[in-house]
């Protein structure tokens, strides 16, 4: 067991220990979010009256798009100076490696997530926060990072490099996004309450089949 | 060069391989076709009865329904091709089948199926304007076709932006995987969101239509012409695929004989 926690909690403390002392991604990453905010502003010209009905959508699209930021960075770094193939060399398993990846993309995403969200409840006027926001955000974030962790992978491999982690991701990742919104659409309690208990399950399902498919399968792309 | 004054080549390595069992196939296979597809076109237009309800414009369902039923097929064959990439029917004792056959069955397959799944987006379209009075809605076939088609169409993408044949193969294969296990959430996912979300589909289509029997049989011997079609598409691709590697072998050859 030791094996496994100690070189999983050695590359995540690598990567944080990158972020602290460059802080490029979170702090890019936060403008950006905040960027999105004012621009849906304008673009939806929101009143009063609706803003409760699209403020889940608001969230989760700037949330999704901050992610994809995140999940660009995470490879992109390692394979700049070629850390990745030493990463790959070490003595470590292939599923360890990739666990710890999405550890780290889950961590920067949700710390993204905590500090937006209050920024996002001023903007829009929510009030009522609840358990079931937190679930959902948690749950949905792991789907995010499971699934963005294995096509970032490969994005970074092509000769298109982060032009093609959207183009994977977004169609894929469609059911946890619906998810998310339905369910905290119900959590700000509008209109369909009793929706959350189906969409959460949901995204867990989703969470559950690919944090077994995407380990599985990163282990054969490591070897190409 | 000097390749013009190199005696006439004899070597087996320069000799073509037919590694593909069913090379004159297709040959029987596009013949079949056009005699089914000049019929097929027969009996959809002249002796397909018009529908009382939606006119003319019916006809264009034995195009249709045939063409969105073959796509999840040919999706279905990218995914067993992809899993026998990565070698997960070698305990079937199939080990005979290379690695790249399988992905190019996986790779054909998918691209006749963004080909179909466009045609029968379009078809559809084409169909939904006159009897549901929109172009589109976020019906849950209509949304999982259209994530399919994006699923498919990144797969050739990101085929085609690999590094290497090999990057592009095994890549791919992993989004032949992961695109089909997610294909059954999103439908479900987007049953539950119209569930709650009821949008006006008007017009005087209804599901539990029962059809003509006439027009029963023409739909399923269109879905037997477009079959064959399909299954002409299929096997050439593959043959065209075997041929470029063929190809791109003999060259390398050529190089290495030229550099020796």
């Amino acid at each position: 067991m030791n094996s496994i926690i100690h070189p999983l909690l050695i590359i995540i403390w690598k990567d944080i220990l990158l972020e602290i002392r460059s802080k490029d991604t979170i702090i890019s990453v936060l403008v950006f979010g905040a960027l999105l905010a004012i621009v849906f502003n304008f673009a939806l010209n929101i009143n009063p009256r609706q803003i409760s009905e699209i403020a889940a959508g608001i969230i989760w699209v700037s949330f999704a798009f901050s992610a994809i930021l995140i999940m660009n960075r995470t490879f992109v770094r390692e394979q700049e100076q070629g850390s990745l193939d030493g990463l790959l060399l070490s003595p470590i398993s292939r599923d360890v490696i990739f666990l710890s990846k999405v550890l780290v993309s889950f961590l920067f995403m949700i710390t993204i997530e905590a500090i937006l969200l209050p920024l996002f409840a001023a903007m829009l006027n929510i009030n009522n926060f609840s358990w079931i926001l937190l679930a959902t955000m948690v749950l949905t974030t792991l789907g995010f990072a499971t699934v963005g962790t294995l096509f970032s992978f490969m994005a970074v491999k092509t000769r298109s490099r982060e032009i093609m982690l959207p183009v994977l991701f977004f169609p894929i990742i469609l059911p946890v996004i619906i998810g998310a919104i339905e369910a905290s659409r119900g959590s700000f309690g509008i209109g369909y309450e009793p929706s959350w208990n189906r969409w959460l399950p949901l995204i867990a399902i989703f969470d559950a089949l690919f944090l077994v498919i995407c380990p599985w399968i990163f282990s054969y792309l490591v070897e190409e | 060069m000097s390749i013009q004054n190199e005696p006439k080549n004899t070597d087996e390595e320069f000799r073509i391989k037919e590694h593909w069992p069913l090379v004159h196939l297709p040959k029987y296979l596009a013949v079949l076709g056009l005699v089914l597809m000049t019929i097929n076109m027969y009996l959809i237009f002249l002796v397909a009865p018009t529908d009382i309800v939606l006119g003319h414009i019916q006809r264009i369902f034995y195009i249709h329904v045939p063409m969105a039923i073959l796509s999840f097929l040919c999706f279905f064959i990218v995914f067993i091709g992809s899993l026998g990439y990565f070698g997960v029917f070698q305990v079937f004792k199939l080990r005979s089948i290379k690695q790249n056959t399988w992905d190019s069955v996986a790779h054909s397959a998918a691209e006749v199926g963004v080909i179909f799944v466009t045609l029968a987006l379009i078809t559809g379209v084409i169909w939904a304007k006159p009897v549901w009075g929109t172009w589109w809605t976020w019906e849950p076939r209509l949304t999982t076709t259209l994530i399919l088609w994006l699923i498919y169409v990144s797969y050739l993408m990101l085929r085609s932006y690999a590094r290497s044949t090999k990057q592009g193969a095994v890549f791919s294969a992993v989004i032949g995987i992961v695109g089909f296990v997610d294909v059954p959430i999103v439908y479900y996912s987007v049953v539950w969101w119209r569930s709650i979300h009821p949008s006006a589909v008007i017009g005087p289509f209804s599901e539990s239509n029962s059809l003509d029997p006439t027009m029963n049989l023409i739909l399923w011997f269109s879905f037997l012409t477009i079959l064959v079609l399909f299954a002409y598409l299929l096997l050439e691709r593959i043959a065209l695929r075997n041929t470029e590697f063929d190809l791109a072998r003999l060259k390398l050859l050529r190089e290495l004989k030229r550099i020796r």
